[in-house]
């Protein structure tokens, strides 16, 4: 009503009024876009130093980490000499012995066995292309790694038949012909300050030149547990069953525990006092330092049910509890995301809640939680300080069979490399650990992801 | 103001919504005296309401005015919300649906309910019917609930559309589609009573009147109570009217009754757009 009756002034007034709102408008947009800029361009500067550092740690690792994969090795013919390995045959389980006696002849044979002097073998292998390694026992021998005499020893009792035979055999070479051939060491350096005697070294370079030491692809690093008087052969086995079985234990423990507590705290449970003080509690679990979870692991599983120490149980134990929380806390978020109207939907047509949150809820909620379990896992996988007051970070030179027995974990084992002594030989194996638990924790986090994918309903 | 003529209501009334012929047949539901709390605040103060066999009654009134509410009590839909307490007696066919010895699932395969917005299950077309035959038993084998499941979409107009892709997901359909799915997975487990909540305030005008007509077709075997905010819907679709105002039953009888010759003022001021 009131613009029809506006006076011809009042009109020509908000004209103006309207044209200096606009021109304002137009001032304050430049202001807006640089605001804009500027906020996009920080944004892109963030992601890229991100993605630059993210990149020079792979390439710091990668280059560091993958020499360690290529160990130098000799390729000998080793004449397995029946003079030296001089034994009875391998004992047969007879039809008439018991089984403990047959046990006990084994054993003894085994004693026999032990006794051969396989550095014997090694030495006159290495006769073959030195002639002069004979005389200088001591020097030779640092050529090849002490753990392969037992590697000999266990191909004989395997097959105690290769007595008499010549095999061409790849066996390591010492750590520290390794790190002369990388140039890991000044080749400068006096005879004081060098680890091999100026023979040695000799030799190596010699070898080296006729072919009979090379570079080769080691699976030592993978199929051996650690060693402190074999460096070479000082493998992850150990820690890699050590984490796969707390690994295990975490799964089939803090999952189903955690996924079952969140389902109830989240669908069932009254909302009261009590509750509200549980899920505070959990929240401030999910912060609690790790190296507290070790702490409760050492006190509770270990001074008073007596469990053993550095035993994957435990330390499977531990993880479990500490990655209980995470997985709470993401199960629950999942469950929280699903619309009510599904849960209504299913209670209207006379689904009961248990059925409207198994039937309907849970598989729609099933990518969620599984991102959560499997990141939940991957970050116990992932975690040293609990482990180190347990007893896992000791040095084990077996690889675990059981839960129950002694083993390490493998960010335990980068530690105690990382602290070795013979720092031009590990720190490309500590990086080589590194990669294989990289490589296994992006192994994780894809499964997450691909699992994600193949579970998600599309609405 | 004075008193508003007649003529300046916007509502068409259809010719068989005449109070003479209205279905006065035997009581389906009745509430005594219900009342709903949520927390401590009292969100009905008291509603007593008989709701006929076959009739199709709505609920109209303003945002908040407890109609929603209400019909949550008719299956028990408000034991889902923790904070509500309801008090009172609710009796359908002259059993008591909050005496304790009563199953709620049982309840609720009585008395279906269709939401405000279409919540089809992310499954398949077929799943979304079958799953309340299957989980309330009520068929042996796979021809039987073949069978339940074309006859349900059959009469929820929705077979033609939906035969050749059973297996498509529910939540492809369209939004009228969407609804119509719904209302057939609450016919699928034979109900005696359908709740619905705003069925087409998420639809466009062509789901809409699909639906209405869809109503009218159910009610021959279904008694129906429809929650709308849409006062032409009521009058269309309603053989009663039931007018709710600030938690209170203001006002409920034969729909022409109600929006030709409102007994109350506030009803008046309601459907003539004074409030609400």
């Amino acid at each position: 009503m009131k613009t029809t009756n506006m006076m011809p002034e009042d009109q020509l007034d908000l004209a103006q009024k309207r044209d200096r709102m606009q021109q304002r408008v137009k001032a304050s947009l430049k202001r807006r876009h640089a605001q804009e800029k500027r906020f996009k361009g920080m944004g892109m500067a963030a992601v890229v130093t991100a993605l630059a550092f993210v990149t020079l740690l792979f390439f710091t690792i990668l280059s560091k980490g993958l020499p360690a994969f290529w160990q130098a090795t000799l390729t000998l013919q080793v004449y397995f000499d029946p003079e030296v390995i001089r034994i009875d045959p391998k004992p047969e389980k007879r039809s008439d012995e018991s089984e403990g006696a047959f046990q006990q002849r084994y054993l003894a044979w085994q004693t026999q066995l032990g006794f051969v002097n396989f550095n014997r073998i090694i030495l006159d292998s290495l006769a073959r292309e030195i002639p002069e390694a004979p005389e200088y026992q001591r020097d030779a021998l640092r050529l090849v790694t002490s753990g392969e005499r037992f590697a000999l020893r266990g191909l004989v009792e395997k097959d105690p038949s290769i007595i008499g035979q010549t095999l061409t055999l790849d066996l390591l070479a010492d750590a520290n012909v390794d790190v002369w051939m990388k140039g890991n060491i000044d080749r400068n350096l006096p005879d004081a300050q060098q680890q091999l005697s100026a023979r040695t070294r000799a030799w190596v370079d010699e070898l080296q030149a006729r072919g009979v030491i090379k570079s080769k692809f080691s699976t030592a690093l993978f199929m051996n547990p650690d060693s402190r008087s074999s460096l070479a052969s000082a493998g992850l086995a150990g820690a890699f069953m050590g984490s796969l079985m707390m690994m295990l234990i975490v799964m089939f423990l803090a999952v189903p525990v955690g996924v079952a507590s969140a389902i109830y705290l989240e669908e069932f449970a009254p909302k009261n006092k009590l509750t509200d003080l549980i899920e505070v509690n959990i929240n401030n679990l999910a912060a609690v330092p790790s190296i507290v979870f070790g702490l409760l692991g050492a006190s509770v599983f270990i001074l008073w049910f007596k469990m053993p120490l550095s035993a994957p149980l435990v330390g499977g134990l531990v993880l479990s509890l500490m990655t209980l929380p995470t997985v709470i806390i993401a199960t629950r978020s999942t469950l929280k995301a699903i619309p009510p109207s599904i849960r209504q939907a299913a209670l209207g047509i006379g689904a009961s809640k248990v059925q409207s949150v198994f039937h309907h809820v849970l598989p729609l909620a099933i990518p969620g939680i599984l991102t959560g379990a499997i990141l939940g896992v991957a970050q116990a996988l992932g975690e040293t300080a609990p482990l180190l007051l347990i007893g896992m970070s000791s040095f084990v030179a077996s690889v675990p069979a059981t839960p129950f027995e002694q083993s390490t974990a493998l960010p335990v084992q980068i530690y105690l490399w990382q602290g070795n002594e013979l720092r031009n030989f590990f720190e490309a194996r500590t990086s080589a650990a590194i990669i294989v638990l990289l490589a296994l924790m992006i192994t994780l986090n894809a499964l997450a992801i691909w699992l994600r994918k193949k579970f998600e309903t599309r609405w | 103001m004075g008193q508003p003529s007649m003529n300046t209501l916007k509502v068409t009334l259809p010719e068989s919504a005449d109070s003479q012929a209205l279905p006065q047949g035997n009581i389906k539901m009745s509430a005594r005296d219900v009342k709903v709390f949520y927390g401590a605040s009292e969100a009905l103060h008291g509603i007593n309401m008989d709701i006929y066999e076959n009739e199709v009654v709505a609920f109209i009134g303003p945002s908040g005015c407890g109609k929603s509410t209400f019909l949550r009590c008719l299956n028990r839909m408000n034991d889902t919300i923790d904070s509500a307490r309801v008090t009172g007696k609710v009796t359908l066919d002259d059993q008591d649906i909050y005496d304790p010895s009563l199953d709620v699932v049982q309840l609720r395969a009585q008395v279906g309910m269709v939401f405000q917005k279409p919540n089809p299950f992310p499954k398949s077309i077929f799943e979304n019917i079958a799953y309340g035959p299957r989980l309330h038993g009520l068929v042996d084998n796979k021809t039987d609930l073949e069978e339940i499941v074309e006859s349900s979409l059959r009469r929820a107009g929705l077979w033609n559309e939906v035969k050749d892709r059973l297996d498509a997901p529910g939540t492809g359909l369209s939004g009228g589609q969407q609804q119509r799915l719904c209302i057939a997975r609450a016919i699928a487990v034979s109900p005696e009573v359908i709740l619905m909540d705003e069925p087409c305030s998420a639809l466009d005008p062509i789901a809409t009147t699909i639906i209405e007509e869809l109503i009218d077709e159910l009610k021959g075997s279904y008694t129906i109570a429809i929650v709308t905010h849409n006062m032409q819907q009521a009058a269309r679709v309603s053989d009663r009217t039931a007018f709710f105002h600030l938690g209170n039953l203001v006002e409920l009888s034969a729909t022409r009754e109600i929006f030709t010759n409102p007994q109350d003022t506030r009803t008046e001021d309601y459907i003539t757009g004074r409030f609400g």
